[in-house]
């Protein structure tokens, strides 16, 4: 999240200065040469020196970022399209935004099977976003299958935990 | 790719040293008619009085362990001879015993014993097994395996696992998230050492045809990648690092190649051929579905898999060359995880037993299923390379712990693990003996 931020921010700085160089993600969280603040409370503050102030909108605080599937399913219900289509605004305002869609499965059956069940449903928002016009470069799929589950349990309201999306920005 | 995301990593590598990692304590469950039979405690013949490994109980351990045995207690033996000129077969008669085992370890140098053993029908008064074996301090556990195994088979016909070793995963759950291990052990599981261990999974677990290397999946930096690591050095190397799934891994039977599951971009599970030299992938299935859990028929003609293509996930088999796949699971609504028992006779599976995941096993030519395990969550089949029990996973108190069970369905017992969740056994192959 940090990262994304302060991407935005060298990436703005690089503009403003008329730089054409490609930027390169800082791997250092704490970028003092651009006054950046991995804080989210800051960060528009940090970016009004630039004159970019709704840019830093931290996505990832104000929407959420896991989307729950059913039993057996990879569809993304109603009630998380709009969800999903907000994070395709986002991603469609910044093309150097990139998010991984971490796909998962409740512990039920074959581990291996669980990743392929992951993928799909990572797939399925991975596909919504596309019809909304974000680029397949913006986004990587990544299944965890059963391995990270989000509840230990074993009921059924674990298993709904698990059975999930989450979308995460990777710079 | 793999340097620039390496920062983030933790994994350490670990060369098959005796690192202390979660001992299996192994609880059997008994079958109905035992045969009673006598494993005396060992002479010594040497010039220190160096301790040694009790061998007498690792044989009488073994045999108890496999169900199929009961040895008589120490302390009821009349006598406890150490060569076979001096075994009374009257005193063993009369207690009911059926075989007998008297052996000595000589010492032949400042590290070099004899380990020498012989068995007796004692109903029949005749040696079956006479055996000497050279063996070090290091070797002596499992030259004692090695003899348990050649006891096990003359007196059963079936050729003994107690020199194999068993591969499996742990999760355990710390102050900063969950650490994965890759663990060999021996059979019994003692002797455990980790091989590798990463903040991220670790997954399917795969011996090479010689036991000498593992493939597994891992997901250091937040993707799937396939190593195959060589156990003795601890090197590894990255196989498949595409985008995607990663997975599954599983060595043809000469050692040359992995089937493995690429997911590619687009996320459409297939099964493909990696050649480990070239590394050059030649895929085998194209269908939309999700195709999985490839894995090869001993005489490597096949590779069985699964695929939900007509719906939930079943097995289906196609020819390793290609081709076009053919449906081999029908009852039930869940068989996933193919693996093929060694002899090519039967092919064990995760199977919906009306709610339950169980381990069941399919004959191939009569193309009946026999449930094996009797868990909610039982997964991760993969058969003792002498075709006549398996290994799996089940749950315990919320936590997986590994069970084996004969290929029958009569003898099982349990492997509890000391700490974290334990999952995905892989059974090794045969040892090799130089």
């Amino acid at each position: 999240m940090s990262y994304y931020k302060l991407f935005a921010v060298a990436i703005l700085g690089a503009l403003l200065a008329g730089c054409g160089a490609t930027p390169v993600p800082d791997p250092d969280p704490v970028d003092t040469t651009y006054g950046g603040d991995d804080s989210a409370n800051t960060s528009r503050a940090a970016g009004e020196e630039f004159g970019g102030g709704e840019f830093f909108d931290d996505v990832e605080e104000t929407l959420g970022t896991v989307i729950y599937f059913e039993f057996d399913s990879s569809e993304v219900r109603a009630q998380d399209q709009d969800l999903v289509a907000a994070h395709a605004i986002s991603l469609n305002e910044n093309s150097y935004a990139r998010v991984r869609l971490e796909g998962h499965a409740d512990e039920r059956g074959s581990r291996e099977y669980n990743i392929g069940l992951g993928e799909r449903r990572a797939q399925a928002v991975r596909q919504i976003l596309m019809i909304q016009g974000v680029s397949a470069s913006q986004i990587q799929t990544v299944s965890f299958g059963e391995e990270r589950p989000e509840s230990m349990g074993s009921s059924e309201s674990d298993y709904a935990q698990n059975r999930r999306v989450e979308i995460k920005y990777t710079n | 790719m793999f340097k620039k995301i390496s920062f983030a990593i933790v994994v350490i590598v670990f060369a098959a040293s005796n690192a202390a990692a979660q001992k299996l304590h192994i609880d059997v469950q008994g079958i109905a008619q035992p045969t009673p039979v006598a494993i005396v405690p060992f002479g010594w013949e040497g010039s220190s009085p160096a301790k040694q490994l009790d061998v007498a109980s690792v044989i009488k351990a073994d045999l108890r362990r496999s169900g199929r045995f009961a040895p008589t207690d120490e302390n009821d033996m009349l006598q406890k001879p150490t060569d076979g000129a001096d075994v009374d077969f009257d005193d063993w008669t009369v207690l009911g015993v059926e075989a007998v085992v008297v052996g000595k370890i000589i010492q032949t140098g400042d590290d070099a014993y004899t380990l020498q053993f012989q068995l007796f029908d004692t109903f029949r008064r005749r040696q079956l097994i006479g055996f000497r074996m050279p063996a070090t301090r290091g070797t002596m556990r499992s030259s004692a395996h090695r003899a348990a195994d050649m006891i096990y088979e003359k007196l059963t016909g079936i050729k003994g696992v107690f020199g194999t070793k068993v591969a499996y995963v742990t999760a355990e759950q710390q102050s900063d998230g969950r650490l994965y291990s890759l663990i060999v052990s021996d059979q019994d599981g003692e002797n455990d050492h980790k091989i590798m261990e990463s903040k991220d999974p670790i997954m399917s677990p795969a011996w090479s045809p010689d036991s000498r290397q593992l493939a597994y999946v891992s997901f250091e930096g937040s993707k799937s990648s396939i190593f195959i690591q060589t156990l003795r050095s601890g090197n590894r190397f990255q196989v498949s690092n595409k985008p995607g799934i990663n997975g599954a891994p599983s060595f043809s039977p000469d050692g040359r190649k992995l089937v493995i599951t690429l997911g590619g971009v687009d996320g459409n599970p297939d099964i493909h051929i990696l050649d480990i030299t070239s590394r050059q992938t030649k895929r085998l299935t194209t269908h939309r579905a999700i195709d999985t859990e490839g894995t090869w028929s001993p005489d490597g003609r096949y590779i069985y898999f699964t695929s939900d293509r007509a719906g939930g996930p079943q097995v289906y088999r196609i020819s390793a060359n290609g081709g076009t796949p053919e449906r081999i699971t029908f009852e039930g609504s869940y068989n996933a995880r193919p693996r093929l028992s060694p002899d090519g006779t039967r092919l064990a599976m995760v199977h919906n037993d009306r709610g339950n995941y169980r381990i069941a096993v399919m004959n191939l030519e009569r193309k009946d299923l026999l449930v094996l395990s009797t868990g909610r969550q039982d997964e991760s089949p993969s058969f003792a390379p002498n075709s006549d029990s398996l290994i799996y996973a089940t749950r315990q108190g919320g936590d997986g712990v590994l069970e084996t069970v004969s290929a029958d369905g009569l003898i099982r017992q349990k492997m509890a693990s000391g700490q974290g969740d334990v999952r995905e056994p892989v059974w090794s192959p045969f040892p090799r003996f130089q």
